[in-house]
């Protein structure tokens, strides 16, 4: 691949300022990045590291309540975006610099069609007229591998999946032919069968047009197939920049070296207890919302006392209503679930407080599990309180100890509301409320999915001692088989409300896999630059992702 | 040209002028615009109509200054939590706080602040204004800015009680109706319907007519007139707290309906019906007024706004503007009370930036 080495996009010093509390604050802290054309930048960082902001900033635009402060440059292609007029900047945006957001189906407008979003710009640019623009559109439906190029496009944004909206709209921003695009964070929403596809597609039609890119995410193994060069930021400052295989096999920074050593956590492996009855099992569980479809079709699996079972599988595959069927949210229609061998009740209304307190949730969204107009002293105090009915000192003391357990400081956490906390100190709230009513089962609903890695690393390890200490069960709903690698003992694998395979972790991590599992563990990126070549290589472009995954189910 | 009309045009020359020198956008628009519409309005209104504007630019003025000033009387006397809130307040609420604060001590000294008694007849039939009678007398002989004091109390007393009446029955049926949902929300909803269905004023005349126009009763129909518009607005804001996961962690910790309601959901749909209540109260004050001024309302001799304005009204034929006093009470609380329900709006609904 020859790439011509003129520069395309030159970033110097580039400083954004926000305005908070009645002060502006830096939020970039000078900047200095340099694209040539054809070439694809990878940006890295924690959230809060300026990715995005570094991302639009390229475009010349600041969000609202944010400004470029002086002194900064962004120069492309010869021409200085700060001080351009508005509508000079303007006149690049959607023609010679697009944009791919994060979340496709919040970004297309519901009341359209595809391709008149499509063919947007090319039409207000005059580039095309509407006839030639639609044709240029499902050309690259085609080449992104969309199903059915020719009509897909006619279709309302509702009526395509994520995977192939995500790739719609990299074909959007591909409609004038842009110079640049910047991904913002593409892939972080889908699932990995999902990803794999987008991944495979953004990366062919970025080297077919020889096109340059910002490519911003969180993923270091997803960077290392898309980007010729990694920044990684912190902050808003730069840690250090390489070409990425050197990035990979020799970084210099401390910071650079921790993202790298994330994987690294790996909780030892516990055996099932013999001769004893499991915790909660489920048995022949069939549950379906009031007259949809099922969800759950003749679902089995056991939790043993002090273990984590990780139940993993895309979307929509019915891994968190079974979880409702356990905490009775939603009782099942077939079946039941036994607690040490008892039935348990099925509808949560009915449960004793004993019941209720034996099995406790943690949830995905820190900021909508946490009432956000509580203080912590009394979101942890209360479960204290309702179960144990302690008061006054002792219930102090009690949150105090929680508060300890989760590795928060009591003096500073008791009185403070959840929004003055961050991603990672909200979890551990949510954790210390389910401890809070001692139980012996807890839920955990994608609990780091939403997190940093490092941060994700940390509330991992925490659970990790926490069942070592108190002799938790777990059952740990993911789609994230890089958690599952690291803290589950035992691991259930389903697909469209059934359960495809299950057993220990260290089985199912090597062959033979049933298909699907199969799939799911080759979709999930490797560090190895090279993975995603080799991959497609050895499975072909028609066999990975979503069409893989319809062929297993048939 | 008197020295009057050369000054002012001197002055508002100077000012646009000023104003464009400095780069001030807004300020210059406004300066020159008001030139212009200035020389028009000398030509045709002389310089009495000049002097009507300087007046009005007057009072604006100063209105402006004491809600600056009662702003930061505020700020300084208040912890620093609420000041800080206090200090993102725009002058306008200021300004409403201030009306609100004056009514309010209107109100609650009301027999000190008057000078006579609220049903005493001291002169004669609508004798006009003198160093006894601030306002003049009305239609019996009795002082206006004595009952206009007066009225302060029973008019804004009892409109806020039935407004707070309206809302404890709207939010709590709407909150119970948002946390049990099914047929008891079904049943909640339907019956608020028919309520709603009844025109309010005649509804009102109804309930009047049939248990007779004492307090109570006046409290009780407003109420349950205003209480079913409170219950829509409770259910929808409740209907988006309880999908949150804190509830369902609640639910699942086995909480009863009382506990959801008080320490999980109320405490995050207050902002909404804080300015809610703001904007009924302007309402319930409105149609308090219509009701006395159909004699429905508030009986004589309690001296009431509403009942003034009708009492009064024989006096507008004659060109006097007795009878629109009260009724410029009523306007400037309901614009007061506005002006501080826009500011929580504002704050509540996330549109700082």
């Amino acid at each position: 691949m020859t790439k011509k080495k003129d520069v395309l996009l030159k970033i110097r010093n580039l400083r954004i300022e926000g305005y908070s509390n009645e002060h502006w604050v830096d939020i970039i802290k000078g900047v200095d990045l340099t694209l040539h054309r054809g070439e694809v930048m990878g940006l890295i960082g924690e959230s809060g590291a300026g990715k995005s902001t570094i991302g639009a900033g390229a475009m010349g635009y600041a969000r609202d309540g944010t400004r470029i402060s002086e002194g900064s440059s962004v120069e492309f292609d010869g021409m200085e975006l700060t001080t351009a007029t508005e509508s000079e900047r303007r006149a690049l945006r959607g023609n010679r610099i697009a944009y791919v957001a994060q979340s496709a189906a919040a970004s297309f407008n519901p009341a359209h069609k595809i391709i008149d979003q499509h063919t947007e710009a090319p039409l207000h640019y005059r580039l095309q007229k509407r006839m030639e623009a639609q044709e240029d559109a499902m050309q690259l439906y085609e080449k992104l591998r969309l199903p059915h190029p020719h009509e897909i496009g006619f279709r309302y944004p509702h009526q395509v999946s994520g995977g192939q909206l995500q790739r719609a709209m990299t074909a959007m921003a591909m409609s004038c032919r842009p110079d640049l695009i910047i991904f913002d964070e593409p892939t972080t929403a889908l699932d990995v069968t999902t990803q794999i596809e987008v991944l495979a597609a953004i990366r062919d039609i970025v080297d077919e047009y020889n096109t340059a890119a910002i490519y911003i995410t969180h993923d270091l193994a997803v960077v290392a197939q898309m980007a010729d060069t990694i920044k990684v930021l912190l902050k808003g400052e730069e840690v250090e920049e390489a070409p990425t295989e050197e990035m990979l096999d020799n970084p210099k920074e401390d910071y650079t070296k921790s993202l790298w050593a994330v994987r690294s956590f790996e909780s030892p492996q516990r055996q099932r207890p013999k001769g004893e009855v499991p915790l909660i099992s489920l048995q022949h569980i069939d549950a379906a919302y009031t007259a949809g479809p099922k969800i759950l079709d003749d679902v089995s699996f056991d939790i043993y006392a002090g273990m984590t079972v990780a139940v993993v599988g895309e979307s929509g595959s019915g891994k968190s209503t079974a979880a409702r069927v356990i905490t009775g949210l939603l009782p099942p229609q077939k079946g039941e679930v036994l607690f040490k061998g008892e039935p348990f009740t099925p509808d949560y209304r009915n449960r004793t407080k004993d019941e209720l307190r034996q099995c406790q949730m943690i949830y995905q969204s820190a900021d909508t599990s946490l009432n956000p107009k509580v203080r912590i002293s009394e979101i942890i105090g209360r479960p204290a309180q309702f179960y144990s009915g302690l008061k006054g000192a002792a219930l102090k003391n009690r949150v105090d100890e929680l508060l300890d357990l989760i590795e928060l400081e009591p003096a500073l956490y008791y009185n403070r509301y959840p929004p003055e906390l961050s991603g990672g100190q909200k979890q551990r709230i949510g954790i210390a409320r389910a401890l809070a009513a001692e139980p012996t089962f807890i839920i955990c609903d994608e609990v780091t999915s939403a997190l940093d890695q490092l941060v994700a690393e940390g509330i991992l390890r925490l659970l990790d001692r926490l069942q070592n200490e108190l002799n938790l069960a777990y059952m740990f709903i993911t789609h994230d088989l890089a958690t599952v690698r690291s803290i589950a003992d035992e691991v259930v694998v389903m697909q469209q409300g059934k359960v495809v395979e299950q057993g220990p972790k260290d089985e199912m991590f090597q062959p033979p896999h049933h298909p699907y599992t199969d799939l799911l563990l080759s979709s999930v990126p490797e560090m190895d630059p090279n993975w995603l070549t080799t991959l497609l290589e050895e499975r072909g472009v028609d066999n990975v992702g979503d069409a893989a995954a319809a062929k297993i189910a048939t | 040209m008197s020295l009057f009309v050369i000054g002012y045009y001197t002055l508002i020359l100077a000012a646009s002028c000023l104003a464009a020198y400095f780069n001030k956008r807004s300020a210059f628009l406004l300066l020159f615009s008001l030139t212009l519409v200035s020389f028009v309005l000398g030509i045709i209104g002389g310089v009495g109509a000049l002097k009507f504007v300087v007046v009005v630019a007057g009072l604006i003025a100063l209105s402006a200054m004491v809600s600056y000033a009662f702003r930061e009387f505020l700020i300084t006397l208040s912890p620093t939590g609420v000041a800080k809130e206090l200090r993102t307040a725009p002058l306008t609420a200021a300004f409403g706080m201030f009306v609100i604060f004056t009514y309010a001590i209107a109100g609650i000294f009301a027999p000190l602040i008057a000078p006579h008694g609220e049903a005493a007849v001291i002169s004669g039939a609508f004798a006009p204004a003198d160093e006894n009678m601030l306002l003049g007398a009305d239609q019996l002989g009795r002082d206006m800015f004595s009952r206009l004091v007066f009225g302060a109390r029973n008019s804004v007393g009892l409109a806020l009680t039935a407004t707070l009446m309206a809302f404890f029955l709207g939010a709590t049926a709407g909150l119970l109706a948002a946390v049990k949902g099914g047929w008891f929300d079904q049943a909640m909803g339907r019956f608020a319907d028919v309520i709603m269905s009844i025109p309010s004023l005649i509804f009102a005349l109804l309930m009047l007519s049939i248990f007779g126009p004492t307090i109570p009763v006046i409290i009780v129909a407003v109420a349950i007139i205003y209480a079913p518009r409170v219950f829509r607005l409770t259910r929808a804001v409740a209907g988006n707290v309880v999908v949150m996961d804190y509830i369902e962690a609640a639910k699942l910790r086995g909480e009863g309906t009382g506990y959801l309601i008080r320490r999980e959901v109320l405490p995050n749909s207050m902002a909404p019906l804080i300015a809610e209540f703001g904007l009924e109260f302007c309402f319930v004050f409105l149609l308090v007024a219509g009701l006395s001024f159909l004699g429905l309302g508030i009986q004589p001799p309690t001296a009431d706004w509403g009942s003034m304005v009708r009492e009064n009204a024989t006096l507008i034929s004659f060109g006097d503007i007795t009878p629109l006093i009260p009724a410029a009470a009523i306007a400037l609380l309901t614009v007061g009370v506005n002006f501080v329900v826009d500011w929580m709006l504002h704050r509540s609904s996330g549109l700082k930036e």
